[in-house]
């Protein structure tokens, strides 16, 4: 579920690098004040397990099919939610750089979806709670499914909303939701099984590991708060680039909740589906409409953005011409790059 | 070799790559990151149905593929090759999305088949641009330059621990793959049984590992911090690198090249 550049807006792109350089900031501040020397090893070789376990197949009992471990609530479970966060986050930045799995811009949300949710929802909320202070096979068991299959959901449909909201894809939300959450649902189930495992065995093996993890620090309700007065400032400050964005380029956030939700309008006509649509336009329709549309001739195609597409075929016609030729061109610089390098 | 063995080659060839010795692989890695997101950004700040405009941005990765003499087959090859979760996204746009948005002749394109080209291209634009950063620079040089933008010392020096054991680790988990499927006659899918007892044994090891490697510094008189040799710093190549990328990529984002030149060329046959 690694979200790529190509789907994302700056905008969103923009607003979860925000809350997750917070969250690795707030994570990284709490790691140093533990000052345990022997931590900081510790989470870069258990990294590098989650690393390498991600990469051995296994097959999924009933099903056939295969799956791999994505590792978040074992790294919560062993190192506590910060230390965890931080893991998580050094693997999908290695994921992004070397396997191009997910992209730079797209790596903020990544982070978010697949290590906040699992580490600082999943494993306090739920896994602590239903492990408590005796840890026992039955409840390491309950605690690691139920809380890897929140985890999961929430960044499943974290992803759902981050795409719809870039708008790039055409994806309508309902669909999108009714195809992610289902099978991240049965991902969940066999991620808390093996997580439930994997803990298990080591629990029974050594079982001071996962004793010791349990003593850790556990999350104070003002630091929360802070996190989530930190998300909100970013979701303002980029909310504010964002409508700067909206009068410079014709297709910004608000553009996008307006066509899928106009396009939800057209198809589930529920009484809040039109309300929303209706508040919507309304603020899809800011005064600069008019400027936008202008601007809209610049780039070709971009003149279906009009409600009932101007269509230009000069323009576009144009346009492709020219993007061919300029990709010839480009093409042609890079070999005679590449060759007068050879004869330097 | 299996597929865990092709990823960690991957990863060594990726850095292979880095030790290179050109003007690009010279440059501070903070002039280098902080164009490589200034690119991303201003791709994917374009409206889901441009196509032509983004073609101009091509002159980012051939240019520096070409002066840093990387091979351009394996980075693009490597694209493709990650690429289904975009397509798999982005091949709803044609379903959805069936307004007629412009006509070539007599053949009419709808706006779903643009908008999903669109995302093709800023995908390969996207990735190509982060390997590119990563096969220029090394991951070492990264995360130092992470350091210097001011990114948290505890996450960097986990991060630079955790890239050094990804090998160490990969190889551990290659050999007991192995060592099963020999085991298995060559059975080629694993049951979450033995997956669950493989992971936990390697685990374990790990667990072992990392504190075999603390005692191992503490001989050497680590505390935790890991001090880095810093030769880099920002000279003029770099501020002209840098600046001059983003002039570029500033003028082809508000100036629609691949249109002017098609009008030219368009307005010769006419």
């Amino acid at each position: 579920m690694h979200m790529a550049d190509a789907l994302i807006s700056p905008a969103v792109g923009g607003v979860m690098w925000t809350a997750t350089a917070g969250l690795i900031a707030y994570s990284a501040k709490k790691v140093s004040i533990e000052a345990d020397d022997r931590k900081v090893p510790l989470m870069g070789v258990l990294g590098a397990f989650i690393f390498a376990a991600q990469m051995i197949n296994f097959t999924i009992p009933a099903t056939g099919s295969s799956g791999h471990l994505g590792g978040g609530m074992i790294l919560a479970i062993l190192l506590g939610p910060y230390a965890a966060f931080l893991v998580m986050a050094s693997v999908l930045i290695v994921q992004a750089l070397f396997f191009a799995d997910g992209g730079l811009l797209a790596l903020g949300c990544n982070i978010f979806n697949l290590g906040f949710f699992s580490c600082f929802v999943a494993y306090p909320l739920i896994y602590r709670r239903v492990v408590g202070q005796k840890s026992t096979q039955g409840r390491i068991l309950v605690g690691a499914v139920i809380s890897a299959i929140v985890g999961l959901q929430l960044g499943a449909l974290s992803v759902v909303l981050e795409t719809v909201f870039s708008g790039i894809s055409e994806l309508p939300f309902h669909t999108f939701v009714l195809l992610m959450q289902p099978i991240h649902l049965a991902i969940g189930i066999v991620e808390g099984l093996v997580t439930a495992a994997v803990v298990t065995f080591v629990w029974k093996a050594r079982s001071e590991i996962v004793r010791a993890s349990r003593n850790a620090v556990p999350i104070g309700k003002v630091s929360m708060k802070k996190v989530l007065v930190g998300l909100f400032a970013a979701a303002v400050i980029a909310g504010g680039t964002l409508s700067w964005f909206a009068s410079s380029n014709p297709d910004g956030l608000e553009w996008a909740i307006f066509r899928t939700t106009g396009k939800e309008e057209l198809e589930t006509p529920h009484n809040l589906h039109v309300a929303l649509a209706k508040v919507q336009e309304k603020t899809a329709f800011l005064p600069d409409y008019s400027i936008k549309k202008s601007e809209d001739e610049k780039t070709p195609g971009a003149d279906a953005k009009a409600p009932w597409p101007a269509v230009d075929p000069g323009t576009s016609v144009s346009g492709l011409v020219g993007g061919s030729l300029t990709l010839f061109m480009v093409v042609l610089m890079g070999v005679g790059l590449r060759r007068r390098k050879g004869q330097s | 070799m299996n597929n865990i063995g092709k990823n960690s080659f991957d990863i060594g060839y990726l850095d292979t790559l880095a030790a290179g010795d050109s003007s690009l692989h010279h440059l501070d890695p903070r002039a280098k990151l902080i164009t490589t997101c200034a690119f991303i950004i201003t791709v994917v700040s374009f409206d889901k149905y441009a196509l032509a405009v983004l073609i101009p941005f091509f002159i980012y990765p051939v240019a520096l593929i070409s002066i840093g003499g990387l091979p351009a087959e394996y980075l693009l090859k490597k694209a493709f090759l990650v690429c289904p979760f975009a397509v798999l996204v982005g091949i709803f746009n044609p379903l959805v999305d069936r307004e007629i948005i412009f006509h070539i002749g007599a053949i009419g394109i709808p706006g779903g088949w643009v908008s999903f080209l669109s995302i093709l291209l800023r995908f390969v634009l996207t990735v190509t641009a982060a390997l590119i950063l990563v096969s220029l620079t090394g991951f070492n040089r990264v995360c130092e330059a992470l350091l210097q933008l001011g990114v948290p010392k505890a996450f960097v020096v986990q991060l630079l621990f955790f890239y050094r054991y990804i090998f160490v680790l990969t190889d551990e988990a290659e050999r007991m793959v192995r060592a099963r499927s020999l085991r298995a006659f060559n059975a080629s899918a694993m049951g979450l049984r033995n997956f669950i007892s493989l992971a936990g044994h390697l685990l374990l090891r790990t667990l072992d590992r990392a504190e075999r490697i603390y005692r191992a510094m503490c001989c050497r008189g680590f505390d935790g911090h890991i001090r880095i040799i810093r030769s880099s710093k920002i000279r003029c190549q770099e501020v002209v690198f840098a600046s001059a990328w983003l002039f570029v990529f500033v003028l082809l984002r508000f100036f629609n090249v691949s249109l002017k030149i098609g009008d030219v060329i368009m307005g010769l046959f006419q």
